[in-house]
């Protein structure tokens, strides 16, 4: 454990701050998928840069966990960068780029490939956590919704989708119901890695800085993603496999390489994908 | 005398809260909160310990501990007292609780707002005794409780059928804490 920064507290929020957010985290473990109102702070980064994220990992966080951060899979992005030297430096606590080492995994828009175990929290960076706003902007309305448990909106908001185009348009953000009662947003996820959400054997927790809310899904959660019976649910893959490591399962990033369309396709989880090379490497 | 509270404020508050979070959200996994407190009696160190990481000025605490209990609560987490169970955030049962539905369950669009109840007992132990099905348990969880309050399980069915509404229940025995979210489902073996 590094010395973490004098003059700041253990993981940089004051103590009656953290006292809020555990408040809020555990209701929001107590009911899944239900979106609960936080005192979002101030923090020293920008709303949009995972502020919702950071003050939910600095709720929870102590000197023995292992903190990996990813954005968009990559351990190497200057968000995940330094969002993991943040807490290096206010909280003291060790870092890794392998999704197996760590015990706390804060995230931007992606789920790592590997499988999650039961000792790993997941907390995700919510940029906008009600799955209804494009359709209802007013938050005093889609609050009654959700208590009504009233979702036809999306639903016929998928199925004009349908009507137009024959299949759901929706690659990322695609809204999941949660233990079978709250509609909510996974994040901005793929929708590839919606189902890795169901029944995952991790905690995972929900912040969103700038609309101020919190919500969780607690461990084996039934987390459905909408669809119709003669419109399942289809996770969306680029058909390809990685220029890298060769998968064919993984989730892939399309990459331009130059200006007369050229492109390959990698892993977006740069963990999964150096592991893989490293591997292959070692075989030949 | 008044005895200490948490020996490091910081540290000590995050895993009690840790642990108290492992419990909500793996319903029936005991787990260990408050070691070194010595909170006055009737206050055991789980309890103490939950109260002491979540509890302040912005929570109101409703309790039946008696007089040394509340000035060690008072002075340490600086929680107001609730006059009664209904206005509390946090009720303490170290005696016969109050029904679960004298408590505040939040309302259908703030079911957040529902209390945190937390019973003292003798003794939760895993493996047997209670079964317990639903969010945060894989297949079956089997949680043990001695001197869990009559008709309880009853009562439970009417918190859980209230879902989102709800009280959740914090079960603590010494220096270990068992949590029962309003999602789960129990049965008697």
């Amino acid at each position: 454990m590094n010395a973490p920064l004098a003059g700041y507290n253990f993981a940089y929020l004051d103590e009656a701050t953290k006292r809020m957010l555990r408040r809020t985290i555990l209701k929001a473990v107590a009911v899944p998928g239900h979106q609960i109102p936080f005192g979002a702070r101030e923090m020293p980064l920008p709303y949009g840069w995972g502020t919702g994220g950071i003050q939910v990992t600095a709720a929870i966080l102590g000197p023995a966990d292992t903190l990996k951060v990813i954005d968009q899979g990559a351990d190497d992005t200057t968000n995940a960068i330094s969002i993991r030297r943040f807490f290096t430096r206010v909280a003291g606590v060790a870092t890794t780029e392998r999704t197996e080492e760590a015990t706390i995994i804060q995230t931007r828009h992606r789920i790592p490939e590997a499988a999650l175990r039961e000792d790993q929290i997941l907390v995700y960076q919510v940029p906008q956590p009600e799955p209804l706003s494009k359709l209802e902007p007013r938050r005093a309305e889609t609050k009654r919704l959700h208590a009504l448990a009233d979702y036809g909106l999306m639903h016929v908001r998928l199925y004009e989708d349908i009507a137009r185009l024959g299949h759901i348009a929706k690659a990322y953000d695609y809204p999941v119901m949660v233990n079978g009662r709250y509609l909510m947003s996974p994040s901005p996820i793929p929708a590839f890695d919606n189902p890795k959400m169901h029944r995952m054997a991790a905690l995972q927790l929900f912040g969103a800085g700038r609309e101020k809310r919190i919500y969780a899904i607690p461990p084996y959660t039934e987390v459905r993603s909408l669809d119709f019976e003669d419109h399942p649910f289809r996770p969306i893959r680029a058909p390809q496999a990685c220029a890298l490591c060769g998968s064919r399962e993984s989730y892939l990033d399309e990459v331009i390489t130059d200006d007369r369309g050229g492109r390959v396709f990698v892993c977006s989880d740069t963990d999964y994908c150096g592991t893989r090379v490293a591997a292959q490497k070692g075989v030949a | 005398m008044l005895t200490p509270g948490f020996a490091d404020p910081v540290l000590h508050a995050q895993a009690a809260f840790r642990a108290v979070l492992d419990a909500m959200s793996r319903p029936g996994r005991v787990q260990l909160a408050g070691p070194g407190l010595a909170p006055p009696a009737p206050l055991m160190r789980a309890s103490a310990a939950v109260l002491l990481s979540l509890a302040d000025a912005a929570t109101p605490v409703w309790h039946d501990a008696g007089a040394d209990a509340d000035a060690w609560l008072r002075f340490h987490a600086g929680a107001p007292v609730a006059t009664t169970p209904r206005d509390a955030a946090f009720v303490l049962a170290t005696g016969a609780p109050p029904t679960l539905a004298a408590l505040d369950a939040g309302t259908e669009e703030e079911p957040e707002r529902g209390a945190t109840l937390l019973i003292q007992v003798e003794a939760i132990e895993e493996g047997t005794g209670l079964r317990l099905t639903g969010p945060g348990i894989e297949h079956e969880h089997r949680l043990l409780v001695r001197g869990l309050p009559d008709g309880f399980v009853a009562a439970w069915a009417a918190n859980r059928a209230l879902f989102p509404r709800g009280v959740d229940v914090i079960l603590c025995a010494w220096d270990r804490l068992a949590a029962l979210p309003r999602t789960v489902a129990i049965a008697e073996g």
